[in-house]
């Protein structure tokens, strides 16, 4: 059955590792919906987040193929119910006269941030999880959106990494033994 | 001669001295030594021109090629015949790009090669210089690592990683780009020790749970089979994998990159599988109940259409590399570990088994369709007898690489082949070309060995200019030629499939023998069934290259033959298939 996955990768910090993920997913005909890349908490590791869509057999070798890359150090499958999964996202919304009081107001409930505003325009910060973002662009959708922008997931286990690499599937190319 | 032998030199050299200073190029040739190999195939140009100055003073033998690609593919032949990495250079540009496809081939085919690439200078790089390409950009997707090298002092360190990813893991090729200005760049040269990559840490000792309930499988089953990859002889593993076969007494077929994993004419080994296998070994793998794969990929050349592919059998798949693991096919026990240590663990865990019934079954599905028909045989000489004269004359015991086409599948069936590494073949990328160069690349590896060539008349006109090379390095190949007026294969194909529209098969060539005179080397023509023999004694006896040009049939076609896409079940069986 297909479903949207979250893979973690913690790749050393060099230059073109970026081309060599994405070259490979590219090449093995993965679809990404997402990717975002930053450091890391360890010096010298960057810190990746991929979302996919594929059956379980295609993102075990997606996992399998990550780590044939020598900067690959580790490839976590991330169950959306183990994790914390956010997006940052940035709206243009069109907010003249009136509406404008409307608009802010509507942001608050969703504890998104006016940023800045122009005379015909409000820009507003907002992060969550997927449906929260969904939800509150919906609402947005009413008044205009003029620009937006998405920052693409970054997630993080819930609980403590040692814990988390039992408790989450890592990827680990032994696991086939 | 020890005073002379420039490595003692050295050694005393730096013990007075301390570290010496060297140019980035000295310090690559020197950390090429240091990796034991003592012959590199390229060709020179602006890049690498200071690469160059520096190799008459090194303890290497350069073998110019004429051709980049022929570089790659010599190194290749050189890997594949001795287990060691091959090395092969080229310049900036033009040099590099011809060196991808040999990158490609060795990346298909799990070869352990180094390329060494010279790059433009540093302030040129990006801003399109001459002769500059983005080498490492393009051949992404057909090395197994690649670098470039920004700093003269991680030339021998990047070297050394280099060839120990060659060919440790799964092996495969990578490449090492080079900036002009880093080659005359001056250093301390220290010999690298290898750095552990936490990242790059490959499983070669398997999983003792799994390698017994891969032995509870094989004791269970009542109909098994083991099925022979490149993977058996890229581990070395050949003795230790047939004393599992005589153990358990089960059959065992064969990739075509298998073919050397054990002794072919052991009553044991059934034959090849796949597109234009033996018709036994395919029907073996439609009624085995257990299929024991060490060290194949499942290509689809030896598997054919996944859904017919072994109907009744578990499978049990050993590997190096997890990512082949269920990778095409479904798999019940998966052993993720080298071969050589698989069996270490495994043959001791197995019982003796009586297959007899089985095996009985198997021998009857051979076809013997042949015997009838060699009473109405053209005038011509027929391939699979050539292979059988030179298998014969040779005693199995040469080296022999092919071209890709249908003489390669000829070779493949009829050879017959007793050792691992004494048959290199263009498998995973089919390269034509690729008989004459890696011919040169196996003799200068394996100098104490017979090398034959076997090609077909349109890859000897792809890279008969290697002939130049084996003369300027006198070396002992005997090239034969099945020449038949025919891009064979493609011409196979569209009489199969394509109504026999023989669009752009028919292909001219030069008179052969005539050729191999002008580049002095030694012609012989062959042209009836009486001829084979002598021509192939003559050759073995002649010193230097020497070229048969065998005319035979044009239009034969190679069988069985699985049409692509059906199961390998569905063969297409010729009047001539088998003997
Ligand atoms: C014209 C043409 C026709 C062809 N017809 C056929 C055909 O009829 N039948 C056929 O079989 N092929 C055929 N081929 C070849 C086919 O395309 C593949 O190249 C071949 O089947 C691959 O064989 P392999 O899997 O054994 O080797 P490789 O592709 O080299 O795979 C080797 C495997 O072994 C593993 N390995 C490597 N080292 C070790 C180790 N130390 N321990 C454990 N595992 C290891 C690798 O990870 C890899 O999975 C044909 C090719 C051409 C050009
Ligand atoms: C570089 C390259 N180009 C094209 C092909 C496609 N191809 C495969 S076999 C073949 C015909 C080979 O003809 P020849 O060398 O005469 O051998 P034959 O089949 O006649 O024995 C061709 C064109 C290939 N494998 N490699
Ligand atoms: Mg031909």
């Amino acid at each position: 059955m297909e479903s949207t996955h979250t893979l973690v990768l913690l790749v050393e910090d060099h230059p073109g590792v970026l081309n060599r993920v994405v070259s490979l997913m590219r090449r093995r005909s993965f679809n990404i919906d997402s990717i975002t890349v930053g450091h890391s908490e360890q010096v010298g590791v960057s810190r990746m987040t991929i979302q996919l869509r594929g059956n379980s057999e295609d993102i075990e070798q997606a996992g399998k193929q990550l780590y044939k890359l020598l900067e690959v150090v580790k490839v976590i499958d991330l169950q959306p119910n183990e994790a914390m999964i956010r997006e940052l996202v940035l709206v243009k919304v069109a907010a003249k006269g009136a509406v404008r009081a409307e608009v802010v107001q509507t942001a608050s409930i969703y504890g998104a941030r006016v940023l800045d505003a122009t005379p015909s325009s409000v820009m507003i910060e907002m992060s969550g999880g997927e449906e929260e973002i969904e939800s509150f662009l919906t609402m947005m959708r009413i008044y205009g959106i003029r620009e937006m922008v998405r920052s693409g997931k970054v997630a993080l286990p819930r609980v403590l990494s040692k814990k988390t690499d039992r408790q989450t599937r890592q990827m680990n190319p032994l696991a086939a033994d | 001669m020890v005073a002379t032998d420039p490595t003692t030199q050295r050694a005393e050299a730096t013990q007075h001295t301390g570290p010496e200073v060297l140019t980035g190029a000295q310090i690559t040739c020197r950390a090429i030594e240091a990796e034991g190999v003592t012959t590199v195939f390229g060709y020179p140009g602006g890049a690498v021109i200071p690469l160059y100055d520096a190799i008459p003073d090194s303890g290497l033998h350069h073998v110019l090629t004429r051709f980049e690609q022929w570089s790659g593919m010599a190194a290749i032949g050189y890997a594949r015949a001795t287990g060691k990495v091959g090395c092969c250079i080229a310049t900036s540009g033009p040099g590099a790009t011809n060196l991808v496809t040999a990158l490609a081939d060795a990346m298909l085919d799990s070869v352990p090669i180094v390329a060494i690439t010279g790059q433009v200078i540093e302030p040129l790089i990006g801003r399109d210089g001459f002769q500059e390409v983005d080498i490492t950009g393009i051949t992404l997707p057909v090395t197994k690592h690649n670098y470039i090298v920004h700093n003269v002092a991680d030339i021998a360190t990047t070297i050394k990683e280099a060839f120990y990813l060659a060919r440790s893991g799964r092996p495969g090729p990578v490449l090492v780009d080079i900036p002009k200005n880093i080659f005359v760049a001056k250093t301390e040269y220290i010999p690298a020790k290898l750095t552990p990559r936490k990242s790059y840490q490959p499983t070669t000792i398997p999983n003792m749970r799994q390698v017994r309930l891969a032995a509870d499988e094989i004791a269970q089953a009542k109909r098994p089979l083991i099925m022979a990859g490149h993977g058996v002889i890229l581990s070395g593993a050949e003795a230790e994998f047939t004393e599992l076969v005589e153990k358990t007494g089960i059959p065992t077929i064969f990739t075509l990159l298998g073919l050397g994993a054990m002794d072919e004419m052991h009553p044991l080994a059934i034959g090849m599988m796949g597109m234009h296998g033996h018709r036994r070994a395919n029907r073996a793998l439609d009624e085995c109940d257990l299929l024991i794969n060490f060290g194949a990929r499942f290509d689809d050349r030896a598997t054919g259409n996944l859904s017919g592919f072994a109907p009744n059998a578990r499978v049990i798949h050993v590997d190096i590399d997890p990512a082949e693991i269920g990778k095409n096919v479904k798999t019940a026990v998966p052993v993720v570990g080298d071969i050589k240590e698989v069996l270490k663990l495994l043959t001791p865990e197995v019982k003796a088994g009586d297959h007899s019934a089985w095996r009985t079954w198997i021998e009857g599905q051979h076809n013997r369709v042949l015997r009838a028909a060699l009473e109405d045989r053209p005038a011509w000489p027929e391939p699979y007898a050539i292979i059988k004269e030179i298998a014969d004359a040779t005693g199995h015991e040469a080296i022999v690489t092919t071209d890709v086409g249908q003489h390669q599948m000829w070779a493949a069936q009829h050879l017959g082949v007793k050792h691992g590494k004494r048959w290199i073949t263009s498998g995973g990328l089919g390269t034509m070309g690729f008989g004459l160069p890696s011919a040169v690349g196996a003799k200068m590896g394996r100098p104490d060995l017979e090398v034959w060539t076997i090609i077909g008349d349109g890859g000897f006109q792809m890279s008969g200019t290697e002939l130049a090379t084996a003369v300027q390095e006198n070396l002992d190949i005997n090239i034969a030629i099945i020449n038949n007026g025919y891009l064979g294969m493609v011409r196979q194909w569209q009489d199969l499939f394509h109504a026999r529209n023989y669009s752009e098969v028919a292909i001219s060539g030069p008179d052969f023998v005539k050729l191999a005179e002008a580049y002095g080397a030694t012609g012989i023509r062959v042209r009836t069934d009486a001829e084979i023999r002598p021509a192939i004694e003559k050759a073995r006896s002649i010193k230097g290259p020497v070229l048969i040009d065998f005319v035979v049939e044009p239009e034969a076609n190679v069988y069985p033959m699985v049409a692509p896409g059906a199961s390998n079940s569905q063969m297409i069986e010729g009047r001539k298939e088998e003997e």
